[in-house]
């Protein structure tokens, strides 16, 4: 193995340029698609985070008996997804808007009738994740009797996970890309390598080498590659990360909110993956040309 | 000498025939070479020579007949054990095919290497056979930097580095002074008395004339067998 390894390292030596245009490329590959993945992965807490504070405001129809509104409490509870159930009486409600808008409090006194309906503050459970699932439990609950009107941020969260959705499928069709202009790219170097080394490859097998004699040592050099390659994508990112990440966060100014950066488990699964596809480049070259 | 249903025969050629496109190279060639046999293929430029060894160890396909090294049938052998076949043979190529980006060293251990030698191994037999041709002191030379001669030396030690069944020698003192062929042929010889089989082609008559062994004649492309047959 030590043989290899040495005949692996003494070409990546010998054909700096080349090499170093691959473990760019491939460099860049990762920093472009971990940026991505980065920002979604902190995309994904926010939205979590916010949707932890997502209520449900189950407004009931005037004149709702208490058996009624109790009826209704217990069959909301009997709702999975929820995490909890207040009840906010009118009255309550008025206080509270009372508290809230106290420079137009002597319009309120004037009321000669409470116009607030009795209502339900329903908070969600935060595995109560994708957004369709927040409008079918809206749907589920508005369809109760004595329930006159359900309220949520639906709008916003409708639009934020159609761009989520939108976001999500790009970055899958940029990876894509990305991996297969990596691929391709990585191939060209071996090839490139093997081209001008064919000579020195047609001896070595007159004298007898195998194939995977000849092979091993380019695999070595697509994995010393991809791994160079994967390693400084990401401490270019991590660089950045480091940069921004704090400014980022006192803008969010979202206290619950941090700003994270991939796990270590992450970060050698994208280096890994740096390595694979220089492996494949180098897999679909060498096949081809020990094929001749 | 050796008959044609020789048993122990290392290389049997059946009426082999070779052709590059319209060219025919080699008309229905038969011949055995015993064990331990040393033989002379010897016969003007374009005789055809190069090619017979050339289809031996599979450089070429033969296009007719059949091929039989040490039991390895040349027509059915599948594509990986080529190198099998291939190992079996310690060539000195008549254009050397030394590879010109490594090191005297490193084109000599290039077949130890090949073989999974142990790399201390390896050190101590290429510096050996370089000591035999007289390139000890040029390990870490490129060959282009060499002269003919010094390059051939470099063949024939790569050539025997492996302790090959059969040497397969294609003009192996071309480029050679009377005394570094006198030194090649020692070489051969003394491979020859350990036990490995010796093919040389050669269009110098000369050294026919002071060696001892079979010698078979060609001329374009026809194996011509000696009277004494
Ligand atoms: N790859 C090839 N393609 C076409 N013709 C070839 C090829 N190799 C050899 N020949 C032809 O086959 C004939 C025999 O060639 P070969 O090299 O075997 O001769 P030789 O006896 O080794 O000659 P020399 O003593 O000059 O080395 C020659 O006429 C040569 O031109
Ligand atoms: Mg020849």
């Amino acid at each position: 193995m030590t043989f290899y390894t040495r005949h692996a390292i003494k070409d990546i030596l010998e054909n700096r340029f080349l090499n170093a245009v691959t473990i760019i490329t491939i460099a860049l590959s990762v920093l472009i698609i971990s940026a991505f993945g980065l920002f979604f992965l902190n995309a994904q807490d926010m939205f979590n985070a916010w949707k932890k504070g997502v209520r449900i405001m189950v407004y009931l129809v005037p004149e709702t008996s208490e058996a009624q509104r109790l009826d209704t409490h217990d069959r909301l509870r009997t709702i999975a997804g929820i995490r909890h159930i207040r009840f906010i009486s009118k009255d309550d409600a008025l206080n509270l808007m009372r508290e809230r808008m106290r420079r137009q409090r002597s319009l309120l006194d004037n009321l000669r009738e409470n116009p607030l309906p009795d209502a339900f503050e329903v908070t969600l459970l935060t595995d109560a994740d994708a957004p369709e699932k927040i409008e079918f439990l809206a749907q589920r609950i508005e369809g109760l009797s004595s329930v006159a009107e359900v309220e949520y941020g639906q709008q916003w969260i409708e639009r934020f996970a159609y761009f989520f959705n939108l976001f999500t499928l790009a970055g899958y069709g940029m990876g894509a890309m990305f991996f297969t202009a990596t691929v391709f790219i990585a191939a060209n170097t071996i090839r490139l390598m093997l081209y001008s080394r064919r000579e020195e490859i047609h001896i070595m097998r007159l004298v007898g080498a195998t194939d995977n004699f000849i092979r091993i040592p380019f695999y070595l050099e697509g994995l010393i590659q991809g791994f160079s390659g994967g390693l400084i994508g990401l401490l270019v990112l991590y660089g950045i990360f480091s940069a921004l990440g704090s400014r980022f966060e006192q803008t969010l100014s979202v206290e619950m909110v941090t700003i994270r950066f991939f796990s270590v488990g992450i970060c050698a699964a994208i280096v890994a993956c740096g390595m694979a596809t220089s492996l494949l480049g180098c897999v679909f070259s060498l096949k081809q040309f020990l094929k001749a | 000498m050796t008959s044609m249903t020789d048993k122990s025969a290392l290389i049997r050629m059946f009426h082999v025939h070779k052709r590059y496109g319209a060219k025919q190279a080699l008309v229905d060639a038969t011949v055995d070479v015993a064990k331990n046999e040393f033989l002379f293929i010897s016969g003007p430029s374009g005789a055809g020579k190069s090619t017979l060894l050339k289809l031996l160890y599979l450089a070429e396909p033969a296009s007719e007949g059949q091929i039989l090294v040490d039991g390895m049938n040349l027509s059915r052998i599948p594509r990986h054990r080529i190198p099998l076949l291939r190992r079996k043979f310690g060539i000195i190529f008549q254009d050397y095919k030394l590879i010109s980006t490594r090191t005297v060293y490193e084109n000599v251990a290039l077949v130890l290497e090949a073989r999974g030698k142990k790399r201390s191994l390896i050190e101590k037999k290429v510096k050996s056979m370089l000591r035999v041709v007289g390139m000890e002191d040029r390990l870490t030379a490129y060959p282009p930097s060499l002269s003919g001669g010094e390059q051939q030396r470099v063949a024939v030690a790569r050539a025997v580095a492996g302790d090959p069944k059969i040497i397969l020698a294609d003009e192996p003192t071309g480029s050679l002074d009377d005394e570094s062929a006198a030194i090649i042929f020692q070489l051969l010889n003394r491979f020859h008395s350990h036990g490995a089989t010796v093919v040389v082609a050669t269009h110098d008559k000369s050294l026919i004339k002071n060696a001892s062994g079979r010698v078979l004649q060609i001329r374009q492309g026809r194996l011509e067998m000696p009277p004494d047959i």
